[in-house]
């Protein structure tokens, strides 16, 4: 192995390579390609799983969401087609029934203008418990969410989304204990939120429950419901268990799809991530493919090379180059042109991971969070590249040496 | 030096086989400025190139320095030219994107030689042939007759025991004919054994021995009398 750390031995390499430019830099832009496909692809994909887990990361990823539609089969004398409603009822039936249950949230919502001054707009009006903080955490900006008090004493009090903030507000005006109109009705302010990537409200003003009650006249009803589950809590099968003790209370078909609507979010996450892993075995896919055909691309204009040089390859010969000293120049060569073009396909790659991150990992609403390749991922692959490179290399290198060197001199 | 015994060699064309060489016998003692004449085809390259062990004969025996050449192997055939023979060929064969200098070295190279060591003697023959001031030029740059002297130069740089030289005139015009036959002497006048294949009389008449070869059969083979004024036979 003396030779490869011999001067001599990359001094005729690098002759050999620099003969022939341009097919060096084609040969080298097949595997470059490759490895840069892999580098990229894997980092943006990373990018992409690390965004989804900072959206996601404002819910409890384990939480089903319920609310109700019309009835879709007769039952127990009633007609198809029947509106079904949730009453805070079902809830404290539920909170009794299910030890597996983390959170329940009652939720009912409407819209309404929002009022202050000369400044007004129309937004989402939601009635809520203080629980919904833990089931969807609540970015606060100003002041606080609603508590338990707000509720005992139906307060006029609400907690807006900053849109709703900057809309009614001057720049840097403090809004907590300011008051602005719902309806016809004065409500104090007392925080504002900031919405995540993915809000399921909107930009909204969050008044307490009971006083939505007692405004919007909705009695008992409620809109619908966010459910958490205990930690390890198969949230599937307690979707199904709720669902039909509910269609149970409200004398609905068990076999009814249509009367209630769930949502599970830990089911949404999964089809994401689910997404995610195929897009990185299609990266894999594509990168080692891509890697595969460079390699042979190598080779391929290594035989070629070899035929041209078969001239070359006699001289050496005849001046007593043995075989073997030929085909380790030729297997090097090819190492050395997949390891080189191996080495900018990831320095490329890795400087337009940079870029992704500038431009599009940063602001306040970023595409992707953190592109990255992990460093063993690319050890893995450059010592692929010199393995298939070695490979790829013995087939002209054996080829090199078949012609003997009196058929290559031959002077006709 | 070289031995060569009833030696015979065909090459198959086809179905067929051309009976190229029929039973030579020759001896070549060290230090001999030999020639050898033919007309095109009569199979002086053949004997070279199996003289050279580039090729192998097919009968007879052939000993080289008193080694016999027989069922050789490429990587020993490949030493033993390394280190026994250096070769000039027609067409010089240099390598076309190495300089005169790195051409000259490149056998060395594969002797194992130093890398400075390599640059100092090939300098030292680049001088021997005149083209030291030329060391670091490529042979496009260069004249026929200053490739032929370059090749020469990496023929000796090893220091073999005989330079094989097939028609190393053979495409240089008279002058730089003379040039190159002036150089062959002197290095046979240093006691070098040269074998030079060629078809021009004027050529071989520079030689000290002229083996004819016709057909395959060495039909004369003679002592140059102008070239061995002291020589007693
Ligand atoms: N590799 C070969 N295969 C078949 N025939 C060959 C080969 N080499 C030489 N010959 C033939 O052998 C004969 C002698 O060739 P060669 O030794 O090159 O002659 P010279 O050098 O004297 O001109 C020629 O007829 C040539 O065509
Ligand atoms: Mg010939």
């Amino acid at each position: 192995m003396k030779f490869i750390f011999d001067s001599d031995t990359w001094q005729e390499i690098y002759g050999g390579i620099r003969k022939n430019k341009t097919r060096t830099v084609i040969t080298i832009i097949g595997v470059l390609w490759g490895i840069f496909l892999l580098v990229t692809l894997l980092g943006a994909s990373r990018g992409l799983e690390n965004n989804f887990k900072t959206i996601f990361g404002d819910f409890a990823t384990n939480s089903v969401f319920v609310w109700t539609q019309r009835t879709d089969l007769p039952f127990k004398g009633f007609q198809k087609g029947r509106r079904v409603r949730l009453t805070i009822d079902d809830v404290e039936i539920l909170k009794r029934e299910y030890k597996e249950i983390k959170f329940i949230a009652p939720r009912s919502n409407s819209n309404s203008a929002i009022t202050r001054g000369f400044k007004t707009g129309n937004f989402n009006i939601s009635g809520d418990f203080p629980v919904l903080d833990k089931v969807q955490k609540k970015d606060l900006i100003f002041g606080r969410f609603l508590n338990e008090n707000d509720i005992k004493l139906k307060s006029k009090v609400c907690v807006i989304e900053l849109e709703i903030y900057e809309q009614l507000f001057d720049k840097n005006e403090e809004p907590v204990g300011e008051m602005v109109t719902i309806g016809n009705i004065s409500y104090k302010v007392v925080g504002v939120y900031k919405n995540g990537t993915i809000a399921f409200d909107g930009a909204a003003a969050y008044i307490p429950f009971t006083t939505f009650k007692q405004v919007f006249n909705t009695g008992n009803r409620i809109g619908w419901m966010m459910i958490t589950a205990n930690e390890g809590v198969d949230i599937l099968q307690m979707e199904q268990d709720i669902l039909l003790t509910l269609k149970n209370i409200h004398k609905v078909d068990p076999e009814d799809k249509k009367a209630f609507g769930s949502v599970n979010l830990a089911a949404e996450i999964g089809k994401v991530t689910g997404f995610l892993t195929g897009m990185q075995f299609l990266t894999w896919f594509v990168g080692i493919a891509t890697l595969i055909a460079g390699v042979f691309a190598i080779g391929n204009i290594l035989l070629i090379t070899v035929k041209e040089r078969t001239k070359e390859i006699g001289i050496r010969r005849a001046i007593g180059a043995t075989p073997v000293e030929i085909r380790r120049q030729v297997v090097l060569e090819s190492v050395f042109l997949t390891t080189v073009a191996g080495m900018l396909g990831i320095i490329f790659g890795g400087f337009v991971l940079f870029l992704m991150d500038t431009f599009l990992g940063s602001g306040p609403d970023p595409t992707l969070i953190n592109p990255t390749v992990n460093i063993p991922i690319i050890l893995f692959a450059f010592l692929i590249l010199i393995v298939l490179g070695t490979l790829i290399g013995l087939i002209p290198a054996y080829m090199a040496t078949l012609v003997k060197p009196i058929d290559a001199l031959r002077d006709e | 030096m070289i031995r060569i015994k009833n030696l015979h060699k065909s090459y198959p064309i086809g179905k067929d086989s051309l009976h190229v060489l029929k039973g030579i016998d020759l001896h070549i003692k060290e230090g001999e400025f030999v020639s050898i004449m033919g007309s095109s085809g009569s199979g002086k390259s053949t004997l070279l190139n199996i003289v050279g062990l580039l090729d192998e004969h097919d009968e007879g025996d052939y000993f080289l320095n008193g080694q016999e050449i027989k069922n050789l192997n490429e990587k020993k055939g490949a030493v033993l030219r390394n280190k026994f023979l250096g070769f000039v060929f027609q067409s010089f064969n240099l390598i076309s994107y190495k300089t005169a200098l790195e051409n000259v070295s490149l056998p060395l190279y594969y002797k194992g030689v130093s890398r400075k060591e390599r640059q100092k003697i090939a300098l030292d023959y680049l001088d021997k042939v005149g083209l030291k001031d030329w060391a670091s030029h490529l042979p496009n740059e260069l004249s026929g007759g200053q490739k032929q002297r370059v090749a020469i130069a990496r023929a000796l740089v090893t220091q073999p025991k005989v330079v094989l030289a097939d028609e190393p005139t053979g495409a240089l015009d008279s002058t730089t004919t003379d040039s190159v036959m002036d150089l062959l002497k002197d290095i046979n006048n240093e006691g070098m054994t040269v074998f030079v294949i060629t078809h021009e009389e004027e050529v071989a008449d520079q030689t000290k021995r002229i083996v004819r070869l016709k057909d395959g059969i060495i039909t004369s083979d003679t002592i140059n009398v102008q070239r061995n004024p002291v020589k007693t036979v």
